[in-house]
């Protein structure tokens, strides 16, 4: 038997499109657009100006507090403008836009080899803020805070995640097969970060040849546990990979890091160590391009910043497109516009041919999504409160602890939106509460 | 046979009586003191309970009112007639308020392109969830019918342009389509402001000329038209300065975009089609 969690859905894999093209390098493109909000917290300052001269690694945004990134330039050239452009996540949002001067020139301070192991936590933990690593899966939380030990709450465990449990994504997958020692060697560094005394590998069982590579590589060091889980989605969520792992849940509202474990990406594990061998800002990610309406699908590794419409252009798209998804097909955001760029948190850029739209119906209480949510949460109840805007009952129901995974909405045969719904219901919480604290306030 | 009923009568009779001594006593034990105003007041409310005030209906503000906790004039819905009979009840001297009403202050609607289809829950604020919803413009109008639904008095309906009307004599100023739109595009303001600017977006002129048919492009010529120097364009929107407004419309006509609503105007234009069409029928 398989480690896994209680509940979860297991949708096509549709992995087989992108699994075996090796990383391949993404030509620099004319132009990249650097958003300055490219991670969850306070959005990145400015730190040039328009008509500068950038070079690649130079830091163009300035991070704009304690839970926040900085964003550093992905090629050389000059800066064209600073101004709102499209974000994949809606809405125009200020940009840093460099023209490219073809020449790829590092700026003097960064990619130099450097060894780390004379350095203390704290040091490694302020070399991968500088580095503007934040989580990579599509949370984009930064790193650093995610690092940083919190009123004394020690960290025992540290997880490198590597299920990849979204259908279609293997660019952590490649990652894996072709930087297995990157991997292991960054675990170690995010060990020494945070004390951790054991690291875990936690693999899908759907890629055993990364399981045999990563068991090869940590032979001699007893303190570092590979582990197959189930072919599960969400697998690779936090809460459901400690429970799957470790046995342990984290409580409701809590943080992984209230049980004593941290986890950590794939990409992000290969950038903390290029960060700390290297010296090497985070200016480039690895991404999966594929989907049924590509026609060359493959795993490429992008400049920040590249719009997605040079890269879907360079692998070509079939008739029939009708849908364009970052990120995977279950957490992903549909997208209005192929002119929104990568960000760090771009794991995927999908086209779908046909994607077909639903008209949806009242919840016929089956109870499927009872049993697929990974949260143990009743989402039909949860829709249900939420399409008739029922405040009260949204106040009181556990709507909070949804992470929107998806699997309710996957399996619902009434085709109800309800990760939307919920998402709707979360706003009017939210504005229930800020509407109190202002009463309040003024009381 | 008599002599059970007659028992059981006397039984009944005496546990009447009790139970009557009872209740006497209970009740002016635990009597407690009902203001009467509270009901007076209550009564002189609108009784729809819309929560314009924001407490939780009228019997809570008639409660908050007599208590000296709420003024009087809380209520938003009541007419003027009913808010001074509260007054005179509570032996305040009353004072006049100004009508209000709910006005649209975005154009758009079917003027406005889509960026997408959308094909998730029919809500304007579930809608801006997504990608800022399906509109181009992001000031604008979601058109999902929101306001409609919060209306408690069907003041609102969604008409061809796709764009929310407010039926001005129903309109009773509550605010509640303002507290739901998550646009800011309905807003509750003095009715005599007849002279209003119907946009709210701050993108570039060029970039709203390319989006919306009827949005502000920032040209600045109601700026130059206005003869008491009360528009202004801030941030790429005509604002009115309505402590110098003197509502003449003259920065209505020069609009080329009519983005600028002259209510007055418009009603004389209505007028004299009107009166033009009934002249030309019999004829």
């Amino acid at each position: 038997m398989l480690k896994t969690f209680q509940g979860g859905v297991h949708p096509p894999e549709k992995k087989e499109l992108a699994r075996d093209q090796a990383i391949e390098p993404f030509p620099a493109p004319p132009e990249v657009v650097l958003y300055l909000s490219q991670h969850i917290g306070a959005p990145a300052q400015p730190a040039v100006e328009k008509g500068d001269t950038v070079k690649k690694g130079q830091v163009v945004g300035e991070a704009g507090g304690f839970v926040s990134a900085p964003v550093h330039a992905s090629i050389s050239g000059t800066v064209k403008a600073i101004e709102p452009r499209p974000h994949p996540l809606g809405g125009d949002q200020p940009a840093v836009v460099i023209e490219s001067d073809g020449k790829g020139e590092w700026a003097e301070d960064v990619n130099d080899e450097r060894d780390w192991s004379g350095m203390s936590a704290s040091d490694v933990r302020d070399a991968i803020q500088a580095a503007g690593i934040v989580g990579m899966g599509g949370a984009t939380f930064p790193t650093h805070v995610k690092l940083s030990p919190m009123d004394g709450k020690p960290i025992h465990d540290l997880v490198i995640n590597c299920a990849e449990c979204e259908p279609y994504l293997t660019c952590d997958y490649r990652q894996m097969i072709e930087q297995t020692e990157e991997i292991v060697a960054g675990l170690r560094i995010l060990m020494k970060a945070t004390g951790a005394e054991n690291g875990w590998i936690a693999i899908e069982a759907n890629k055993p040849d990364a399981f045999d590579r990563f068991v090869a590589a940590t032979e001699d060091d007893p303190d570092i546990t590979v582990e197959m889980l189930e072919v599960k989605y969400p697998q690779g969520a936090e809460h459901q990979i400690t429970a799957a792992l470790l046995g342990r849940e984290i409580p409701s509202g809590g943080l992984p890091l209230d049980i004593g474990v941290i986890c950590q990406n794939t990409g992000t594990t290969v950038a903390v160590y290029e960060a700390l061998r290297y010296n090497r800002p985070l200016i480039e990610r690895v991404v999966t391009v594929t989907g049924e309406g590509v026609e060359r699908p493959g795993n490429l590794r992008v400049p920040l910043g590249t719009p997605v419409g040079a890269i879907l252009e360079a692998a070509g798209l079939r008739d029939g497109v009708n849908k364009l998804v970052l990120g995977g097909p279950m957490m992903g955001l549909a997208q209005y516009t192929p002119e929104v760029s990568v960000t760090k948190g771009t794991s995927g850029i999908l086209a779908l041919v046909d994607a077909e739209v639903y008209d949806w119906r009242a919840c016929i209480r089956c109870g499927r999504c009872v049993d697929a949510c990974p949260w143990q949460l009743v989402p039909s109840y949860l829709s249900i409160i939420c399409e008739a805007k029922n405040v009260d009952a949204i106040q009181a129901s556990d709507i909070m602890d949804c992470k929107e995974c998806g699997c309710c909405t996957y399996v619902c045969p009434s085709r109800r939106p309800i990760v939307h719904l919920v998402k709707y219901g979360k706003g009017e919480l939210a504005r229930l509460r800020a509407e109190e604290q202002d009463r309040k306030a003024e009381d | 046979m008599s002599s059970f009923i007659i028992g059981s009568l006397i039984v009944m009779a005496v546990l009447a009586m009790l139970l009557g001594i009872v209740l006497a006593v209970a009740s002016k034990v635990f009597h407690v003191d009902v203001d009467p105003r509270i009901e007076q007041v209550d009564e002189l409310l609108p009784g729809a309970n819309c929560g314009g005030c924001g407490l939780a209906g009228c019997a809570a503000a008639a409660e908050k009112i007599v208590a000296g906790d709420a003024a009087p004039s809380i209520c938003p819905v009541c007419g003027d007639d009913a808010r001074a009979e509260i007054y005179e009840l509570l032996g305040m001297s009353s004072e006049e308020t100004e009508p209000h009403i709910a006005r649209m202050l975005c154009g758009g609607g079917t003027g406005c392109k889509d960026k997408e289809e959308y094909h998730g829950v029919e809500d304007c604020r579930a809608a801006v969830l997504i990608q800022e919803g399906p509109k181009a413009c992001h000031f604008a109008c979601v058109g999902l019918s929101s306001c409609v639904e919060a209306c408690p008095f069907e003041a609102i309906f969604i008409g061809d342009d796709g764009l929310p009307h407010v039926i001005e004599e129903r309109c009773t100023a509550c605010g509640a389509c303002e507290r739901v739109c998550p646009r800011g595009v309905i807003a509750v303001m003095p009715a005599k402001r007849t002279v209003w600017v119907k946009c709210q977006s701050h993108d570039k002129g060029k970039v709203v000329n390319k989006i919306c048919k009827t949005g502000c492009i920032a040209c600045r010529r109601c700026e130059k038209e206005c003869p008491v120097d009360a528009i202004h364009v801030i941030d790429n929107l005509a604002v009115i300065d309505y402590e110098k407004c003197i509502l003449c419309g003259k920065c209505a006509k020069v609009c080329p975009k009519n983005t600028i609503v002259d209510l007055r105007a418009r009603r004389r234009a209505e007028k004299k089609a009107k009166e033009a069409e009934a002249a030309g029928k019999p004829a």
